[in-house]
């Protein structure tokens, strides 16, 4: 039976793909104009369920109902009549279009006579609605021309603009920086205040408490609980998605510092464009400790750890690994000189994704005498290797013959740890080595890098996230417009005073007072 | 082993699909014949006649087979690192033409040395005619697609225009007939070879009218040889991580330009050789219009055979036969323009129900198991 007081109630969904049930049984009940935290392990069932919702797949069994009317969702379109509105993780939008194009693609506004498309009441509609929610666009760029963050919200203004009371936002804060994601939540609010409904699905905790009004747990296809979120500790929203106990906070032994193994001098960078992307670098880094590298994205990260690992031609410096010039290596030299790389871009750089597992697993060492000889490939071998790495490393949902595209984020992000650590790096250049990845998974994969610096290698750590960087660093440098602003030592440091340097507020006064 | 049987399944389905589609192109092609108040009926057992009617109709449609085998190699293996060949027809000439004149202007050579000769300098001249703009790809960033079509034009002019002008010795538009030295050895004459000869029944091919000869045996070995590559060795297994994600390929520390200069200059050599059998084993001498399109049709072949090495002998077999089964058509009554009609509904179909699986494959994501 439906429960009048609720503005969604999906009840027993269950949905069944080849080999795996999805979503079982699952119940989710949502208040109308509340904010809806949805977490769940990758692989938990989050997205299938919105899915259904959104009338991407059909359930194979449950009721829906909407404001208290039982609904089917035969597609999309019912589901947008209906006023639900999804902003995709990967956002949906014609690059080169205006904004304003793409809010009204398919809901077109036509003159009142022939068939024309009524650009101004176009225009005019959109920035009403940015006004009304303070969502902020310029409706006359193109996509291409504006930041992610603004693409999120032309997303948002789309739903909007078709009549959504329910948005679903699939792991919004995934593609985000800091400061975006603290826009993005005060647009929660707004849309909140305004009457709107939200269900928000995520893996981060913290964002869960910052925002959500109440939590619901998906682990293994079942919804396991739903809470208040003022009744419920991070600790015990994370025990209930893993289903054990999970340790939030990262442990790990004072770092037993050996010899340097790297030495950067005067390091100059360009990026794609050909401006200068990193200046004047100059780090160092010993055995046996790790340097996070702390910066809001795009100040010159991913070209250094390019430039580090053979990738990106420098323009002047010297990058020195055990004393020896490596600045003219190429990219495989530099993988044999044990150095392992954690790419940002597992899509772009880490996998392939048309390869199974067992060609991702060799990709980079597929011309070590284990996996080939004179030329042949030795897929017996490989086979057994990957069997192990998987198993190792608890890569689930897949066998080696499947597709790494099948995999979910988590299991890719562990098969590209898996297969960097397998090789014993002396040097590990983890880059977002957790993005989008869930809870389980992250403190495996953080555990996965203590374990490498207490055996004695190097780990050099590029995050977007301040969590991470203070919880696994030993010492932070802070990036800036691609210049080192200070290296602070990890345990005299916090996140306003990262938080500050990161934004270019100067070193000087945030080197002494250290703020609680 | 489940992933024998899972592959098993999978060319199962795809030569399941392909008949369908081909059983679909027939049932539309009924209407075009009836316009021409032809018997749909005569005409299809005309096509079929002619292609798989008789031992000798079969051999004759292996031996149309392969040239279109060779060049959807050739267009194939780039495809699969990520390259569109547009250039097997110029390769194929190149190669051809090549061969034809080893073939006739080295007379004194024996034929243990002067056949691999020829064809090996064909292949070679061919994969020049291929790896070059593989070379432009690599260094200057030259997209293969024009710089493939600008050689094909180039090839034309050079091996007819001028090539034949240059070298004929006769009114035919043709270089000088090769010597017997550099022939390729035909089924029919198998009997009386040397080696061959020692085979028993080797004699069922002594009979007038089978033009098969040996490079069709050449197309299956290379197309194993490109699976091989493609499927068993490091360099294939770099060419085909560039042809999927280049950017992976050169975090894995793979040299993208190697894998693009090798696979277009391995693929100029394979158009190369349909173009040495040409000449030296179906017209015994370079002649215009010897390339018939071949090139171009490689481009449909590859693709039906789903650019995997093994599928594109399968693919060059459908075309053949559609060839050679379409001239028995003609024979029949149905007018030449109705069976290119019809060669062209077949490659539309089987083309269009590659489409129809992907769909398959999504509405079963959407509906789920029962």
């Amino acid at each position: 039976m439906a429960k009048e007081e609720y503005f969604l109630d999906m009840q027993n969904i269950t949905k069944l793909f080849p080999g795996v049930k999805a979503n079982d049984n699952v119940n989710l009940s949502i208040k109308e104009g509340e904010i809806h935290a949805l977490v769940g392990e990758n692989g938990a069932g989050k997205t299938t369920l919105m899915n259904i919702l959104y009338g991407l797949y059909d359930p194979d069994g449950g009721e829906i109902y909407y404001k208290g009317k039982k609904v089917k969702l035969k597609d999309p379109q019912a589901a947008i009549n209906l006023g639900i509105g999804m902003v995709h993780q990967h956002f949906m939008l014609v690059q080169p279009l205006t904004v304003t194009e793409n809010i009204i693609l398919g809901n077109e506004p036509r003159k009142k006579k022939g068939l024309m498309l009524d650009r101004k009441k176009a225009k005019k509609d959109v920035q009403r609605i940015s006004k009304q929610y303070g969502l902020f666009v310029d409706p006359d760029s193109k996509i291409r021309d504006i930041s992610v963050g603004m693409q999120q919200r032309v997303e948002i203004i789309k739903t909007l603009y078709r009549g959504a009371e329910l948005l679903i936002f699939d792991e919004p804060t995934a593609v985000l920086t800091p400061q975006e994601i603290k826009e993005l939540f005060e647009i929660f609010r707004s849309l909140k205040e305004q009457g709107k409904t939200i269900i928000f699905i995520t893996h981060k905790l913290k964002e869960v408490k910052a925002i959500s009004d109440r939590i619901t747990v998906l682990r293994g296809g079942k919804s396991v609980d739903t809470v208040e979120t003022q009744d419920a500790s991070q600790e015990d929203v994370a025990e209930l998605m893993v289903g054990r106990q999970v340790l939030l906070k990262v442990e790990k032994a004072p770092a037993q510092k050996g010899e340097e193994i790297l030495n950067i001098s005067n390091l100059n960078v360009e990026d794609n464009r050909a401006l200068p992307a990193v200046k004047d670098i100059s780090l160092s880094l010993k055995k046996g400790e790790i340097l996070g590298i702390a910066g809001v994205e795009g100040n010159g990260q991913s070209e250094l750890v390019e430039a580090l690992t053979g990738l990106r031609d420098i323009k002047s410096g010297s990058i020195k690994l055990r004393g020896k010039e490596i600045s003219n290596y190429g990219a495989r030299q530099i993988k044999r000189e044990k150095v392992a790389h954690i790419p940002e871009d597992r899509h772009k750089h880490g996998l392939i994704m048309d390869f199974d597992l067992k060609e991702n697993t060799i990709l980079g060492y597929h011309d070590l005498a284990a996996f080939s000889k004179k030329g042949i490939m030795n897929y017996d071998n490989i086979a057994k290797y990957t069997a192990d790495l998987i198993e190792e490393y608890d890569v689930r949902g897949a066998g080696m013959q499947s597709l790494a595209k099948n995999l979910s984020g988590g299991n890719q992000q562990k098969l590209i740890v898996a297969r960097e650590f397998s090789h014993n790096p002396e040097f590990l250049i983890a880059s977002q080595p957790t993005r989008g990845v869930d809870v389980g998974s992250i403190e495996f994969i953080h555990r996965q890098i203590i374990e490498r610096r207490d055996n004695g290698a190097a780990v050099l750590l590029v995050s977007a996230e301040l969590s991470e960087i203070l919880s696994l660093s030993d010492r932070i440098a802070v990036i800036y417009e691609g210049e080192i602003v200070d290296i602070l030592e990890a345990s005299d440091t916090n996140e306003i005073e990262l938080g500050k340097l990161m934004t270019g507020s100067k070193a000087e006064e945030a080197g002494g007072e250290t703020v609680e | 082993m489940n992933n024998f049987v899972d592959k098993v399944k999978s060319i199962l389905t795809n030569l399941a699909l392909s008949l369908l589609s081909i059983t679909i192109a027939l049932i539309f092609g009924v209407f075009f014949i009836l316009l021409t108040e032809q018997s749909p009926i005569t005409a299809y057992s005309a096509l079929y006649e002619g292609a798989f009617g008789d031992f000798r109709a079969i051999l004759n449609t292996l031996w149309r087979s392969t040239p279109l085998i060779l060049t959807g190699l050739a267009v194939a293996l780039p495809f699969r690192a990520g390259l569109f060949n547009i250039g097997a027809e110029g390769q194929l000439l190149m190669g051809g033409f090549t061969a034809g004149v080893v073939g006739f202007y080295f007379t004194n050579l024996p034929a243990f040395i002067h056949l691999p000769f020829a064809i090996l300098a064909g292949m070679i001249v061919g994969g020049i005619w291929g790896g070059l703009p593989g070379f432009l790809k690599a260094k200057m960033d030259v997209h293969e697609v024009i710089s493939t079509i600008m050689l094909n034009n180039i090839a034309i002019a050079l091996t007819i225009n001028y090539g034949i002008n240059y070298f004929r010795d006769t009114g035919r538009q043709a270089t000088p007939r090769i010597l017997q030295s550099a022939a390729l050895l035909r089924f029919n004459d198998m009997a009386d070879h040397f080696i061959f000869g020692k085979i028993p029944f080797i004699e069922i091919f002594e009979q007038p009218g089978i033009r098969l000869h040996i490079n069709f045996i050449f197309a299956i070995i290379t197309a194993i040889i490109l699976w091989f590559l493609l499927f068993k060795t490091t360099l294939g297994y770099e060419m085909r991580a560039v042809g999927h994600n280049p950017d992976g390929a050169e975090y894995g520390g793979i040299n993208a330009s190697k894998g693009v200069i090798l696979a277009m200059f391995i693929s100029g050599a394979v158009a190369g050789l349909a173009g040495v059998g040409e000449a030296l084993g179906t017209h015994l001498s370079f002649m215009a219009g010897m390339d018939a399109g071949h090139g171009f049709t490689g481009i449909a072949v590859a693709l039906i055979g789903l650019t995997h090495p093994i599928g594109v002998i399968f693919g060059g077999l459908l075309f053949g036969a559609l060839a050679q089964g379409g001239l028995e058509m003609q024979f029949a009554g149905v007018p030449s323009d109705i069976v290119m009609i019809i060669q062209a509904l077949v490659i539309f179909f089987v083309a269009s129900l590659q489409v129809l699986k992907v769909y398959l494959a999504k509405r079963k994501a959407k509906g789920g198991v029962e």
